[in-house]
Formats: structure tokens, C-alpha cells, sequence
């Protein structure tokens, strides 16, 4: 729902990017998006089509690399990867603990690097 | 045609909301203001529920009101006939407060003489849990019709909100809403989460949060 914004603040960052690496057209942007976020995809390169018009960025593709979640075992200090559909169901594989996880990765919202010419 | 090459980027695409979140979150404690994002569904109780806190705590602190819900003019009308000042955001159709907005809205009130402002954020589950808004406490409201199941659907907002007010509890014998169930939910997410059972309607509850509020801020006045 929150798409707009995002997209905006990568087409910032980008034309950043691409005005001090001199570059005159960027094919494709990398990102790295947790899973706990609830981004879709298409309405991302949507939005990113309607705002990078007249942008070095005009064009690009927008490749959307999902990170997984990881909870950390606050008993056992396990790290475990969970499905989005069974954060707060979930049981520490090592010690089955049923509770007391923090999550350690999963909301990321990163740029990675993008692919220009 | 030049040859495409690879140009690592490397940051954060929230960066700026995030950054500008904690100055704010600096100068609120700087200024002794305590600013509380109140986030909910629509139709989860955040006006009553905040009408209920407002008049046990205006008296004792000069207390404000942010209101940012896409349709609440009505809201606004009802917190200034409770006796506090609130300010409407014009949020235009945004599904979230971040934290420039917020600014504008202490600035609308003159946040320096408040000791309490609430914001009262738009009323979704997801999108206000991704902002950073500078507040210092984040509290979420759930209400009984809405099922216990919402940490499922919503994990996001439960791991990031520091209390969770269950409100409508006078609806429970009309529900097969299983508390056990809910909080088991959050001892996975977040099992460090304040919880208080409340029905705004009734009165029920309402004090363990206005009491623990006051704990908190005069901790933050000290």
C-alpha cells in the first residue's frame, strides 16, 4: 500500500547514483526487500515507470530479491528462518521453545546495486 | 551502444524517514514531550479509547492530539470537545504518518509546551508499522470482532508496536475471540509487549493503561 514512497526514495537514490557515476542510462536496479514487508512487487515497477519518465532511470527494471525471515532463540540463541505464514506459530528447531524470538532479518529495505550504461 | 555495467548502490531506501525519525525522537526527549502513535485498524475504538485516556490524564499533563486518520474531521471535532487541542493532518489519501509529518503536526500545536501528544496514525495494519514517526512509544490497538488471529496477518505491526490494548472485550462472550490463542501469538512475535485488556465503552481496563502511561512519562519527565 505503501509503494509510492518507497518507489520514490529508490528514484532519488538511483538518480543520485547514476549522476555521480556518469551514467546515461540505468538498465536495471537490484533490491533487497524482507519478507515481512508487504510490497507487491508490480505495483512497485508500476510506480516506478510513472515517476522515473524523463529520468536517467526511465526504463529500468526493478528486480525484487526477497529476504527471508530469521528468528533468533532468545533461550538458545538459535537462529532459524521461518515462512511468513507461520511467524507466531513457530517452535525453535533446537531447544522448542514456543515463544520469547526477535527478528533478525526480514525487514530489510535496501538498494543493492543496479546495472547501467 | 556503451556496455552495461554494475554500480553497487549499497543504502537503505528508508534511510531518510529513519534518520529524521531519530532527530525527532532526540529533540521530543530534549523538549520532555511524549509522544504516543496510536495505530489500529478503522473501527477498532483509537477515538474512544483516546477520549477515555484524555480525561483521566489531561488534567495532570498538557496534553495534544495529531489527528492523521484519512476521514476524521469528525475525530478532530470530538478530541477538542474533550478540552485538548489537536491538529488535523492532511494526509491526502496516504496510508501512513512518517516522521516529516509528524513534525509538521507538533509544529502545528507548538510542541514545546506538551508534555503528551498522541498521534492518532491512519488506520491500517500494515503500512504505518514500515514508518518510523519519531514517537516514543508505539501502541496498537486490537479489537475483539477483529479475531485472534490478526498477529498472523500482521506480524509486522505486532513486532514493532511496544503495547498492544485489546479493546472491546465487552464483546467477547459474542465471539469465539480465544485470548490464549492471542497471547500466544505475541510470545512468539514480540514477548516483551505491554498488554492491556480494555473496553472503551464500558471503562473496563481503562486505568491499568492510563496508570502505566504515567509510569512512563513521568520516567521521560524525570
Amino acid at each position: 500500500m505503501h509503494e509510492l514512497p518507497i518507489t520514490e526514495n529508490i528514484l532519488n537514490i538511483v538518480c543520485r547514483h547514476a549522476e555521480s557515476g556518469s551514467v546515461s542510462q540505468v538498465v536495471s536496479i537490484t533490491l533487497e526487500i524482507g519478507e515481512l514487508s508487504d510490497i507487491e512487487d508490480e505495483w512497485m515497477q508500476h510506480y516506478f515507470d510513472y515517476l522515473s519518465k524523463g529520468t536517467v532511470a526511465e526504463g529500468a527494471k526493478l528486480k525484487i530479491n526477497r529476504i527471508p525471515i530469521k528468528l533468533k532463540c532468545s533461550a538458545c540463541s538459535t537462529i532459524f528462518e521461518i515462512e511468513k505464514s507461520m511467524i507466531g506459530q513457530s517452535k525453535c528447531p533446537k531447544c522448542m521453545a514456543s515463544g520469547d524470538f526477535s527478528i533478525i532479518s526480514g525487514r530489510q529495505y535496501h538498494i543493492k546495486e543496479m546495472e547501467a550504461r | 551502444m556503451n556496455e552495461i555495467k554494475l554500480i553497487e548502490i549499497k543504502e537503505e531506501i528508508l534511510s531518510d524517514n529513519d534518520l529524521f525519525a531519530q532527530e525527532l525522537r532526540r529533540k521530543l526527549k530534549e523538549n520532555k514531550t511524549f509522544v504516543v502513535n496510536l495505530m489500529s485498524s478503522p473501527g477498532a475504538g483509537k477515538t474512544t479509547l483516546l477520549l477515555q485516556t484524555i480525561a483521566v490524564l489531561k488534567d495532570k499533563y498538557k496534553t495534544g492530539v495529531i489527528e492523521a486518520d484519512i476521514d476524521s474531521m469528525v475525530d478532530a471535532e470530538k478530541i477538542r470537545e474533550a478540552g485538548v487541542e489537536s491538529v488535523q493532518l492532511r494526509t491526502g489519501g496516504f496510508c501512513h504518518l512518517d516522521s516529516q509529518m509528524v513534525r509538521q503536526g507538533l509544529e502545528a500545536l507548538g510542541s514545546d509546551d506538551f508534555d503528551l501528544v498522541f498521534i492518532e496514525n491512519v488506520g491500517n495494519l500494515v503500512c504505518p508499522a514500515e514508518f518510523d514517526t519519531g514517537a516514543i512509544k508505539n501502541v496498537m490497538i486490537l479489537s475483539v470482532p477483529e479475531g485472534d488471529d490478526k498477529p498472523l496477518k500482521y506480524p509486522l505491526m505486532f513486532s514493532t508496536s511496544d503495547v498492544l490494548i485489546i479493546n472491546k472485550t465487552d464483546m467477547l462472550s459474542l465471539s469465539d475471540f480465544n485470548m490464549d490463542t492471542l497471547y500466544g501469538h505475541i510470545s512468539r512475535l514480540n514477548p516483551k509487549m505491554e498488554i492491556f485488556e480494555v473496553s472503551a465503552k464500558t471503562g473496563r481496563g481503562i486505568t491499568a493503561w492510563t496508570d502505566w502511561l504515567t509510569r512512563q512519562m513521568s520516567d521521560f519527565l524525570k
